[in-house]
């Protein structure tokens, strides 16, 4: 079985078994339920095979008859024929398109790869980037000295899970660890404990830490309008913070954080 | 102007965590930017856990992205390195 899910939506067929095509969307799952069965069996014997044929075509992924329901022959052939996956379940068709829409949504979401640290700052996710060897790691062990939660260090699997939301998590391999120049590589859950760390966050700011430089401009007034990176299509506000040694970058992003949150409830 | 190579893992081990550390040493020692590319994955060329999450081992294939004032010596060193660690294991 060579098929492919590609597509989060899920198709219950009853007009196409009648012969209305318009709609087909074979590239989805399709379910058959109490009454797209119901409506096959009202169909005359001659035509069952014949509209069904249209219905279950080769580009269908997989086809899924709900209820435990006896599966009729018809279909057996067809699958057989074609090569589509016939699968049985004992639950009702709403409950398996409530799990299986989410399911899906959730495992077809474009993700991506981001070079930076997340963490939970006062629930908050807040995803640290910057070059390598500015300090991101150990601004994190900061936070997390401070109470903080890590998420992943160094790469974060960042994931579109809706049309507003980012969620972030560390790679499976890396998870919970955290590399800061000169100690290592740190397994943060044996040194801080469980309540150290969490699996995954949304995404809910941006902070970039880039080096100081003489002349440049920043935002001395707090007025400047909110900057924003656009992240798979979704646009998350960011501040930039200049690095300087003396600067505390800990506190910095602690009330960077608050400060997004006063920001947003004004809006 | 950027320089990208393509490269096969050819050592035994794959890059884990000591090949990875020695990577990691090379790279950082170039201003250059360095990112590697394997699959829909960028990472930060000179991050020993941004290497580790990517899983390298015998036979993967990775595209070297280097960017800067010394991309070339970068890209040189780097080169060596995974002939190196090639060479250890015979």
């Amino acid at each position: 079985m060579d098929k492919e899910i590609t597509d989060y939506s899920l198709k219950r067929p009853s007009a196409e078994l009648v012969g209305y095509l318009t709609y087909l969307t074979p590239q989805r799952i399709q379910i058959f339920g109490r009454t797209e069965l119901g409506l096959f069996e009202q169909l005359s014997s001659d035509l069952r095979y014949e509209n069904l044929a249209k219905v279950m075509v080769q580009e269908v992924p997989c086809l899924i008859i709900t209820r435990g329901l006896p599966i009729p022959q018809e279909f057996v052939r067809l699958a057989e024929d074609r090569g589509i996956p016939l699968l049985a379940s004992d639950r009702s068709t709403t409950q398996l398109y409530y799990l299986l829409i989410r399911f899906l949504a959730n495992r077809l979401a474009p993700s991506t790869l981001v070079h930076g640290v997340l963490v939970d700052v006062f629930g908050i996710g807040v995803l640290i980037t910057g070059d390598s060897g500015i300090g991101k790691s150990e601004t994190a062990l900061e936070l997390i000295r401070g109470g903080h939660l890590l998420v992943a260090d160094d790469a974060v699997e960042v994931q579109r899970v809706d049309e507003e939301n980012l969620h972030g998590r560390a790679p499976q391999s890396i998870k919970h660890l955290l590399e800061v120049r000169g100690l290592g590589i740190l397994d943060v859950t044996k040194l801080f404990g469980a309540g150290a760390v969490r699996d995954e966050k949304e995404i809910h700011l941006l902070v970039e830490l880039e080096e100081w430089k003489e002349g440049k401009y920043y935002d001395r007034l707090g007025l400047d309008p909110p900057q924003t990176l656009t992240i798979l299509g979704i646009p998350i506000p960011k501040v930039t913070i200049p690095v300087r040694p003396g600067r505390q970058l800990a506190s910095i992003i602690e009330v960077a954080v608050m400060q997004n949150r006063l920001r947003s409830k004004r809006m | 102007m950027m320089l990208t190579r393509e490269l096969t893992i050819n050592n035994k081990s794959g890059l884990h965590a000591r090949p990875a550390s020695l990577w990691v040493q090379t790279s950082s020692r170039f201003r250059s930017n360095i990112k590697i590319k394997h699959g829909n994955s960028v990472v930060d060329g000179k991050s020993i856990l941004g290497i580790l999450s990517l899983g390298l081992s015998t036979g993967s294939v990775f595209e070297l992205l280097v960017e800067g004032e010394d991309e070339t010596e970068a890209v040189v060193a780097l080169e060596k390195l995974m002939i190196d660690l090639e060479s250890q294991d015979r």
